[in-house]
């Protein structure tokens, strides 16, 4: 016993000792760095940053081949104290997240009573799983086994979906590699701006009719928690202009909404946006936008317009340096010069753009393009890619005769102009508007308050077939407009100086439908009517000041343009000039707010793999909704009827008191924002649809 | 020299360490994912042991049993290997950085590694000679690395686990094309990854069992 007790003893000292000794005749200096650096690393020797162990990831960080953000494990928190021993920048590296796309769980059909283990890829295998969704969660929880850090919980006794502690989420991907339908995505804020709507998604009705993409069910599950900022977030992850958009979109989502399939009115989506977008800047919520690390490239962006605003903004949160030129005073383009005030009023959306511009964009205002710089001067100032955004400007011809010469006929685009420039915009007491857009409703209404005694809409139309929201129409009713339908003016008359006295016009019969699927008006002859006005304003449609264009020898000249837009491709926003894009108004026949703040980041999208040499194209698994006409959807996910739906009131808009004094002369914003009670009862009116299935009222299965 | 030859082709074919003896799993499943890092762990094995073969059966005959202390013989082996393979790390880091950078992490690793340490007790087991002891001590390493390596290249044609669109762009190129060309098939969800190289090891160790007759 003695002598192992002594054998051992001169083993270990004589190891210790010749250890020692080696130590120190074998001495190889090494940066001590790599040691302060490995106590800074998780110590899980995990192998997530793709080195052997963390002695080889600490000696990869020195030598500078690895980021310092390289441990997946220890997150922010070692980068930092990584970069503080390396003497770097930490840098905001780009934080991977683990998301649950699926609403589904208990209340998803199912086609079979699965037995077998409970496991969702052994699930998987029997006639991909028991849910009758083929893209939903199946509930076992193979992500909730899969994640080392305890971040994904599954609670089977509630709604059984997994729930993600983003906390504890490192983003080791090994949740997503363990889903076998796809359901749990880790993705950088990057890749989530960069993501398309795809058929294979988990897309609500909503969320696939909006053109901008916003995830609407899951804002509206935030307002419902009262989480107002998160809510504020989730549209910011797709929309930058919510305070805006929330006031004057005509919300096509709300037209696919399922609730109002069973008989019931849609959910009021845009004020529910409206809502907690006012809720986050009236209470000053802190609000953080992740932006990407720098890149290095810089973009020029040519008109500060909405579409132009969300290019910015999505570039910046991607990481680009970004220059708005915009010729006016102000930013926000149409919506600044274009809406008049008691829709949208200017600090509304000033603040709107302050939010874009505090991410670190750059404004250069009163430049105009083809003028003051062109693309010469901005390929020569650094710019790696150019955004042409310059919107409609110039308004279409109504085709009468003298329309540019006769005093008192006024475009509107001018006439709105004037009104958001400030400028005096002197008007008769007898005013004419034609066309039946939005537009043409925004002339009628500014018109009103500016005081004109009788002010009238002529459209060539009923007003069942204008194109200007319902809302609009119903308030030029309040305001006290005059519609006349079914005409077509012809003949301006005018008294001895030029100036307008009225105009004359064609009563008009319909005829066979024509492209749109609208019957075609037909004049009747002999039918000339007289209308005595002060001044007739043109709202028939703008189109794009693309002149610049005819200039010989200049690289612009190179651009193709079809009736004054700029031809780009509809998905990559790509001219026929590869570092310049285009996007919004001027890259087709104007649209609507939120379709130009989606064209804005398809066109960030497009920019950005350009700039990082990606493939462009979208992927073949593409969804395309045609918003206008309700048309291309995921197929099986409009219902024709609902079940479990029980009738509830929709809130309504509140709005200043019609024929008031602030209605009918002041400029006050007319549609108000919901109490919280409303909007908390509205939000509960949401069935949080994903794909297929969807909260009915009153369970039906 | 019959009697050598036999006692190496033993070691390597018909009692193979890993495939008949089952010593030495988890670096069998564990570094056999890529065939780089499994040619590394070969080599270190083949490094290490014959050093610890060597120093061990000295050990034994000089100090163990002369004392008969032969029932401590397992916690002094271990103490040894260990301190072994920090004098070899230290030695090799400062004389041979290449071998060193290419055994890489494999080297601590196999620190206790059972293949290292059953091959030292069975050579004083067998009560082979100093000589017999040295043969040993090199084909059984070869034995483990050649059982290794051919596990690599099966297991690098096995698609393991899914590859998503992330990890794909983590592949070189010549990975992706070997991938392409080389791929037997997709392994279905619940058998991928280690489950699918369970069964393969068992089907190796079939096969290497028709080695039995040879000798």
């Amino acid at each position: 016993m003695v002598e192992a007790l002594l054998l051992m003893l001169g083993l270990g000292t004589l190891s210790g000792v010749l250890l020692g000794i080696a130590a120190k005749a074998f001495y190889v200096w090494e940066d001590p760095r790599i040691a302060e650096v490995e106590n800074c690393l998780a110590g899980a020797n995990c192998g997530g940053c793709g080195y052997t162990g963390c002695s080889a990831c600490a000696a990869a960080i020195v030598a500078g081949e690895a980021p310092v953000s390289a441990c997946l494990v220890g997150g922010p928190a070692s980068a930092a104290k990584v970069a503080m021993v390396m003497g770097l920048e930490a840098g905001a590296a780009e934080v991977l997240t683990s998301e649950n796309t699926c609403t589904g769980g208990h209340r998803a059909p199912e086609k079979y009573y699965y037995m077998g283990i409970s496991d969702c890829r052994a699930a998987a295998l029997l006639y991909a799983g028991a849910k009758e969704c083929t893209v939903g969660c199946l509930g076992y929880g193979s992500c909730v086994k899969a994640c080392q850090f305890g971040a994904l919980s599954i609670d089977p006794k509630g709604e059984n979906i997994p729930i993600v502690d983003t906390e504890k989420c490192v983003g080791c991907g090994a949740c997503e590699k363990a889903c076998p339908k796809g359901i749990m995505q880790v993705r950088t804020p990057s890749q989530r701006i960069l993501h398309m709507n795809l058929i294979t998604d988990r897309l609500a009705p909503c969320r696939q009719t909006c053109p901008a993409e916003i995830n609407i069910p899951k804002y509206i599950h935030h307002i419902k928690k009262g989480e107002y900022d998160q809510a504020y977030l989730t549209i910011m992850e797709r929309n930058p202009l919510p305070l805006s958009t929330g006031r004057v979109c005509p919300h096509p989502c709300e037209s696919a909404c399922r609730r109002a399939v069973g008989d019931d009115e849609p959910v009021s989506i845009n004020q529910l946006k409206r809502f907690c977008s006012d809720w986050v800047f009236d209470h000053k919520m802190p609000v953080k936008i992740p932006v990407a690390p720098d890149t290095g490239y810089r973009v020029a962006i040519v008109g500060g317009g909405p579409s132009g605003l969300s290019a910015a903004y999505f570039l910046r949160r991607l990481g680009h340096h970004v220059k708005i030129f915009e010729w006016m005073p102000d930013l926000g383009g149409m919506i600044y010069y274009g809406i008049p005030e008691y829709r949208l009023p200017k600090a509304i959306l000033h603040q709107d753009i302050q939010r874009i511009l505090d991410l670190g964009v750059e404004v250069k205002t009163g430049v105009k393009f083809g003028v003051d710089f062109d693309l010469e001067s901005l390929v020569g100032g650094g710019f790696d890619a150019v955004l042409m955004s310059i919107g409609a400007w110039n308004h279409a011809s109504a085709r009468i005769p003298d329309e540019d010469k006769v005093k008192g006929v006024i475009p509107a685009t001018i006439f709105l102009r004037r009104q958001g420039l400030g400028e005096p915009n002197p008007i008769g007491k007898r005013v004419g508007v034609i066309g039946g857009g939005n537009v043409a409703m925004d002339a009628l209404r500014t018109s009103v308050r500016l005081g004109a005694e009788k002010v009238y809409c002529l459209y060539r139309r009923e007003v069942k077939d204008m194109p200007a929201n319902k809302v609009e129409i119903e308030a030029c009713h309040h305001e006290g407009v005059e519609f006349i339908t079914l005409c077509t003016p012809t003949k301006f008359i005018t008294d001895d100086e030029g100036n307008l006295t009225g105009i004359e016009y064609l009563k008009n019969e319909l005829g066979e439908p024509d492209a749109s699927g609208r019957r075609k008006p037909v004049p009747i002859e002999g039918s000339e009517t007289v209308l005595p006005l002060d001044n007739f304003i043109l709202a028939i449609g703008q189109n794009t000041d693309s002149s610049f264009v005819q200039k010989e020898g200049t690289a612009v000249s190179r651009l193709e343009t079809y009736r004054g837009s700029i031809v780009g491709d509809p998905d990559t926003h790509q001219t026929a000039i590869s570092y310049v894009f285009t996007s919004g108004d001027c890259a087709g026949p104007p649209g609507l707010l939120v379709a130009a703040v989606g064209a804005g980041r398809r066109a960030a999208r497009g920019i950005h793999k350009y700039l990082m040499g990606e493939d462009m194209a979208f992927p073949p698994t593409r969804l395309r909704v045609d918003s206008r006409r309700m048309r291309g959807h995921i197929p099986g996910t409009i219902f024709d009827t609902i079940e479990g739906i029980q009738k509830t009131q929709r809130a309504s808009q509140p709005e200043l008191e019609p024929g008031s004094y602030e209605r009918q002369h002041t400029f006050a914003e007319v549609d108000l924002t919901l109490s919280e009670q409303s909007a908390l009862e509205e939000a509960n009116r949401c069935l949080r649809c994903c794909l297929t299935c969807y909260d009915p009222d009153v369970p039906a299965w | 020299m019959t009697h050598y030859i036999l006692l190496a082709i033993s070691a390597i074919l018909v009692n193979n360490i890993l495939l008949i003896q089952y010593l030495g799993n988890c670096p069998f499943l564990g570094t056999s994912k890529r065939m780089d890092t499994a040619t590394g762990m070969a080599m270190a094995v083949v490094f290490v042991l014959t050093m610890a073969g060597i120093v061990t059966w000295i050990l034994e005959y000089v100090f163990l049993k002369p004392f008969g202390l032969e029932y401590i013989r397992t916690i002094v082996f271990i103490l040894i290997i260990a301190a072994l393979v920090q004098f070899v790390e230290l030695f090799l880091k400062k004389s041979i950085p290449a071998l060193y950078a290419g055994l890489g992490i494999f080297l601590p690793l196999i620190t206790t590694n059972c293949a290292v340490l059953g091959v030292c007790l069975l050579n004083i087991q067998e009560e082979y000679s100093f000589l017999e002891a040295l043969v040993s001590s090199v084909a059984y390493p070869i034995g483990f690395g050649l059982a290794l390596i051919l596990f690599a290249g099966l297991r690098e044609r096995v698609l393991v686990g899914r590859v998503t669109a992330r990890r794909k762009t983590d592949l070189t190129l010549v990975e992706k094309r070997l991938r392409e060309r080389y791929t037997i098939g997709r392994v279905p969800g619940p058998l991928q990854d280690v489950a699918i190289g369970l069964v393969m090891a068992g089907f190796m160790s079939l096969a290497f069992l028709g080695f039995k007759g040879m000798i």
